[in-house]
């Protein structure tokens, strides 16, 4: 019932973002226009990685306790997530084709960042090909949250190894190595991008509450309400 | 203000191609994933319905 709330933020910050990023913040002096891909591709590749965390700590719950509500928000995160890491890796390589000459480098962040598709991938790929949901959730609890050890490899990844692919521009411990309107353009579609994946799992955890749970009692009662 | 007009402003500095593909299927995929959820809920919704109507899933 709050998914449509959270779509309505969403468009807000997002709409908000892309001003300050078109309108406000000035071209960049060495890439010129091209950086401003930046207002989707930093803000999605940080989702990528929180969906995934999130997800994994569902996930975790649900191995842990037992619990078949997380397992079912760990379900329907994935796919928002795999969307995220999808347009990270699409946008870096509209990105790195006018400013490196490439599409692609077989680059740390770059092969890690596509290791967590391939995860999410795998994660939705099992659950499906298993029937039976509870054990669908704990084979992807698993899968989950092995996979976790890729998320500080892609984070790290510019500071361990040498890479094309530049460091960060932002860290919690430093100030922004950029212009304050890019960095809040950033930031603000950052909060877009975070309400958009609040409405779209919770209205996906609405779908497969109801799909699991359909012969039980409380959902034929549901199904009574007038809407 | 960054543009001298909207031909200025479509013309993005002669990266074009490469802003506006970022942006547009950004924004594709996010409406495409908004669709098939409503199709789901929607689906859902109307066997729950059919459902009731038989008297009882």
């Amino acid at each position: 019932m709050l998914a449509p709330w959270f779509g309505v933020l969403a468009a807000a910050f997002c709409a908000a973002g892309l001003y300050i990023g078109f309108f406000i913040a000035p071209t960049d002096h060495q890439q010129g226009e091209a950086y401003r891909i930046i207002f989707i591709h930093v803000p999605a590749a940080w989702m990528s990685m929180f969906l995934y965390l999130v997800m994994a700590f569902w996930a975790g719950v649900g191995l842990m306790f037992n619990t078949r509500l997380s397992g079912m928000m760990a379900s329907a995160l994935a796919p928002t997530g795999a969307l995220f890491t999808f347009i990270a890796l699409w946008t870096g390589s509209l990105w790195g084709k006018p400013t490196w000459g490439t599409w692609w480098v077989w680059d740390a962040r770059l092969t890690s960042e596509l290791i967590l598709l391939f995860l999410y991938f795998g994660f939705m790929a099992l659950q499906a090909a298993i029937d039976e949901p509870r054990r669908a959730d704990r084979a992807g609890a698993v899968l989950a949250l092995t996979g976790v050890v890729n998320i500080p490899i892609i984070y790290f990844s510019v500071r361990w190894w040498n890479t094309l692919h530049q460091g960060a521009s932002v860290s919690l411990t430093s100030a922004p190595t950029m212009a304050a309107t890019m960095f809040a353009g950033m930031v603000v579609m950052a909060f877009g991008f975070w309400f958009y994946s609040i409405a779209t799992a919770l209205a996906r955890a609405r779908c497969i509450i109801l799909e699991r749970e359909r012969a039980t009692d409380w959902v034929a009662d549901y199904a009574r309400v007038p809407k | 203000m960054n543009w001298g007009g909207w031909s200025d402003f479509f013309a993005m500095g002669g990266y074009a191609l490469y802003v506006w593909g970022s942006y547009a299927v950004t924004l594709g995929l996010m409406v495409m994933e908004i669709v098939l959820l409503a199709l789901r809920g929607r689906s859902i919704h109307g066997e729950l319905g059919r459902a009731r109507k038989r008297g009882g899933p």
